[in-house]
């Protein structure tokens, strides 16, 4: 059976377990619809011009997986950032694992999906915030048709959150291919801040896919500080569907690290609500084999006075492809905005591909709007230096490309966020050196 | 003096009446609306052409018949019905003429009212001109001294009578029948157009020159133009257009293809100043262009245009860079007003070793327009060491305009090296306070700013062009240029 139809005729089997009496419902069959009508994207659309999931949507995956598989802290310990104390949401194939997480209540909600969309207490939450700036498009109907579970972060004001979250989604599969549906919220308000450090990881070698969309509100004043680790082995693909909202003066940063995994795709969406909004979109892509990583960041200035930053690199090695494709909009109203979108690749070798767009749709005349895109490779003469000076090619190489990253990981806040960034990066460049010596 | 602003400018721009909107009577010898096989082969029977053109033509429309308007440009409008178009109109009167006295003095006139007067030009700026009016050329100039270094410059459907191998080997080489909906289109009824070749070595001592008018109301054009630079020549070749006024949409899907064979140079300039509507938005031409140069090792392609007409523009001049060391370049001013859309750009498509482009985009949008610039950068495996440069940069009068950019950059190539820059911004008030305070009035100092602004795409056209693209940008951004 094709996956789509998998999908469709489940949907009877998943509303066993929902209270299909809820207004959530209402939202989740109305999805359904959608994606029915929609399909799984293909290469036809613009949007999907340079990534096929052809490949990945052949695989017989289960969606609802059967038992709950225990793991042990200490063979996945070191998906964790351990070294320093953090919330935990874990999830192990889509269900939650109380005996990994740690949560609370105190003062604030960092929970899960499921009670919240269920209890009583989080109900004008919900209604308020679930939902509404996911987009209506294929795999984002999709989610929402089945969602259910993931995390639920609320901050209420003036709260600054004192360690940082994360959220990890494990998938065991040991039998079958499996497919994640995981489906976050997270809501920062007035004046508040906090920090989050996601992750998707596979621990089998079952093709695993992941559909994951977190909608995340930015309150006046609050500050969101979102990390996404993705280095996630080989037969693991993961679509990842971010919408943030801000209001006025709020500042968010959203930052990508994709180091692994089959296929990635990245949708990464900014709404400016309000003024003086600053939104800052990074990442570091570093791939090989036949790994393809494809970013797609939009980002909308709908209020005067705003700014956008964005800043991605990538390096290519073997059959890798890459995608950027980056858009900014900038309403008639949106005066005095500056937008600003970087782009720089390197290809380091000659079965790499990679696949720029940066977009720019302007509508407002007193704008500082620009945007950058390079590739080309590491300077020759810099290598030659460091050799004469003793260093072996390899490290000076890896030393280039960490430099080349650098602009990136130098806006990371949390310190073992960056170091734990900067040894996946020597591991990816199969060197052994510190780079922040 | 009373202060000029911009919004001065805005207003000035809004009520600016295309100047050359005129309309000349001449009897027109014209088809009945609508196309079909037999249409075609009609149009094939009265240009006299070989069995194999024919051929060629219906080939064409029968693949067009199976395509679908494309939709993917950034511009919006009301699709022309292609059965409610004439796809044949000729003057009349059609001498075969000895010398320029004998043209049709009132189609004198209305070059005149151009400001090309033929035989100033032919007396002072050394230019040889086809000129084509409503498809069929009335007068080519200078063919002799041409024809002296064996330059072969005349209509492509005398060529297609006189040089039927010349033709044959090139015609669809760049542009094959099937590439697009407009192009295959243009196939098929194509009416006329220009064909050039220059021999082996030979530096063409002139800029060739075709002007290109809409004249006869509710007809179409579909000009067809092929250049041939042989091995080691030079040619630079001028394109310009003004239309009449017209209240209907006009539609014109013209092909341009351009050969540089081993060492060859090819520069192609165009002036392109057709009616964009009035300040409603209502009428204006339709600019649905495929134009596209192949250059052979060592070659270089060079495009120039200046977009300020057009109701909708539809426009991606490209270099196939095939042979090893070859270079393609693009410069480009498009100025957009009122209710005009230009969705523009290029496409360079690296497939030889040490290939190199630059594209250089300037986009000038008022009024209530919408200026995209949408250009494709395409590095093939084998593409050693390209190299590419792009710089697209916007400049926004008023808030009810837009700028988009859409820039492709496909590399599949580890040794290419590529930069893409765009900025958009308006003319600063610090600018202007600027100028202001040095005794350059407002007038003139918007005039500075965007002749600036614009002048690395100004300085690429050749001198005869250059005054009448800076002519053009004064009827389009009015008090503006100096």
């Amino acid at each position: 059976m094709e996956l789509k139809d998998k999908l469709i005729s489940s949907y009877v089997a998943f509303e066993n377990g929902v209270d299909i009496n809820s207004d959530i419902h209402e939202i989740r069959s109305k999805a359904l619809q959608n994606f029915e009508d929609l399909g799984f994207p293909t290469k036809k659309l613009e949007a999907w011009k340079y990534t096929s999931l052809n490949a990945v949507l052949k695989e017989d995956y289960s969606i609802f997986p059967k038992a709950e598989t225990a793991i042990e802290l200490a063979d996945v310990k070191k998906y964790f950032i351990h070294d320093i104390d953090t919330y935990k949401i874990v999830f192990i194939d889509g269900k939650y694992s109380s005996f990994l997480s740690e949560t609370t209540h105190d003062n604030m909600d960092i929970c899960l999906l499921s009670s919240a969309l269920t209890k009583p207490k989080y109900k004008a939450v919900i209604e308020n915030y679930f939902n509404k700036i996911a987009k209506q498009d294929n795999l984002t109907s999709l989610n929402t048709a089945f969602a259910n579970e993931g995390a639920y972060i609320y901050i209420p004001k003036n709260v600054e959150v004192e360690k940082p979250i994360q959220i990890i989604n494990f998938t065991t599969g040991a039998e079958n291919a499996t497919m994640l549906q995981p489906r976050n919220l997270i809501v920062a308000e007035r004046n508040s801040h906090v920090q989050i450090i996601e992750r998707h990881q596979s621990l089998t070698d079952n093709a695993a896919l992941t559909n994951s969309v977190t909608e995340i509100f930015v309150d006046t004043h609050a500050n969101v500080d979102y990390y996404k680790i993705q280095n996630d082995n080989i037969n693991a693909s993961l679509v990842d569907n971010t919408f943030v909202e801000q209001q006025k003066e709020g500042i968010c940063s959203v930052h990508t690290f994709s180091f692994g995994g089959n296929i990635t795709r990245n949708n990464l969406n900014f709404y400016q609500k309000g003024e003086h909004i600053d939104s800052i979109l990074k990442g570091i892509t570093i791939i090989e084999g036949k790994q393809h990583v494809d970013h797609h960041t939009l980002v909308h200035h709908i209020e005067p006075n705003c700014e956008s930053h964005q800043d991605y690199k990538g390096i290519y090695s073997d059959r890798s492809t890459g995608v950027f494709n980056g858009k900014v909009i900038v309403e008639k109203e949106a005066q005095k905005t500056n937008a600003y979108q970087q782009n720089n690749n390197v290809l380091i070798s000659d079965k790499a591909t990679i696949n720029a767009k940066p977009q720019l749709e302007i509508f407002a005349d007193d704008v500082k709007c620009s945007h950058g895109c390079t590739i080309g490779q590491l300077d020759d003469q810099a290598l030659f230096y460091m050799q004469q000076r003793g260093i072996p090619k390899k490290e000076a190489n890896a030393l280039l490309m960490y430099a080349f990253a650098n602009t990136v990981l130098e806006s990371v806040k949390i310190p073992e966020v960056k170091k734990r960034i900067t040894n996946i990066i020597a591991d990816k460049l199969g060197v052994d050196i510190g780079f922040d010596l | 003096m009373s202060k000029y602003t911009e919004d001065d400018l805005r207003e000035e721009l809004k009520t600016k009446e295309y100047e050359y909107g005129f309309y000349t009577d001449i009897e027109s010898d014209k088809f009945p609306n609508g196309v079909n096989e037999d249409i075609v082969r009609a149009i094939s029977k009265k240009k006299n052409e070989p069995e194999w053109m024919t051929e060629w033509r219906l080939e064409a429309f029968r693949v067009w018949e199976k395509m679908e308007e494309p939709e993917w440009a950034n511009v919006h409008y009301k699709k022309p019905n292609f059965q409610d178009i004439s796809y044949y109109s000729a003057p009349k009167k059609k001498p075969k003429l000895n010398s320029l006295d004998e043209v049709d003095p009132e189609m004198l006139a209305t070059f005149e009212k151009l400001g090309i007067s033929l035989l100033e030009q032919k007396r002072l700026a050394n230019v040889a001109i086809d000129i084509v009016m409503d498809s069929v050329s009335v007068a080519t100039t200078f063919k002799e001294t041409l024809a002296e270094k064996g330059i072969i410059f005349m209509p492509i459907s005398e060529a297609i009578q006189e040089h039927p191998e010349l033709v044959r080997k090139y015609i669809g080489s760049v542009v094959p029948t099937t590439d697009n909906f407009y192009a295959a289109l243009n196939s098929a009824v194509f009416s006329d157009g220009s064909f050039c070749y220059i021999p082996k070595g030979v530096r063409c001592p002139m800029e060739l020159s075709t002007y290109f008018r809409i004249n006869e109301s509710g007809t179409g054009q579909f000009e067809r133009t092929l250049v041939v630079a042989d091995k080691g020549s030079y040619v630079s070749y001028l394109e310009g257009c003004t239309a009449p006024q017209r209240d209907e949409n006009q539609l014109h899907a013209a092909v341009v293809e351009l050969i540089a064979l081993d060492d060859a140079e090819i520069k192609y300039s165009t002036v392109q100043n057709w009616f964009p509507g009035d300040a409603e938005g209502k009428g204006g031409v339709f600019n649905f262009v495929t134009k596209r140069g192949l250059c052979e090792t060592n070659a270089k392609i060079s495009w120039t245009q200046v977009e300020t007409g057009s109701a909708v523009t539809w426009k991606y001049p490209s270099c196939i860079l095939k042979g090893n060391n070859s270079v393609g370049e693009f410069y480009s001013i498009a100025v957009t007003n009122n209710f005009q859309q230009a969705d523009t750009g290029t496409k360079m498509i690296h497939l030889g070793k040490n290939t190199k482009s630059t594209i250089i985009s300037k986009g000038i949008s008022a009024g209530k327009s919408q200026n995209s610039y949408r250009g494709l950068v395409q590095i093939g495996s084998r593409a050693e060491n390209a190299r590419n440069f792009s710089q697209c940069d916007s400049l926004l009068m008023g808030n009810e305009c837009g700028a988009h950019t859409f820039p492709y950059i496909e590399t599949k190539n580890k040794s290419a090296q590529i930069e893409h820059e765009a900025t958009t911004s308006k003319i600063g008030e610090d600018q202007l306070f600027y100028c202001n305070q040095r005794g350059i009035d407002t007038e003139k100092a918007i005039a500075l700013i965007v002749n600036g602004f614009s002048k690395e795409v100004l300085n690429k056209l050749p001198m005869e062009f250059a005054v009448e693209a800076q002519k053009l940008l004064e009827i389009s951004l009015e008090g503006s240029v100096g």
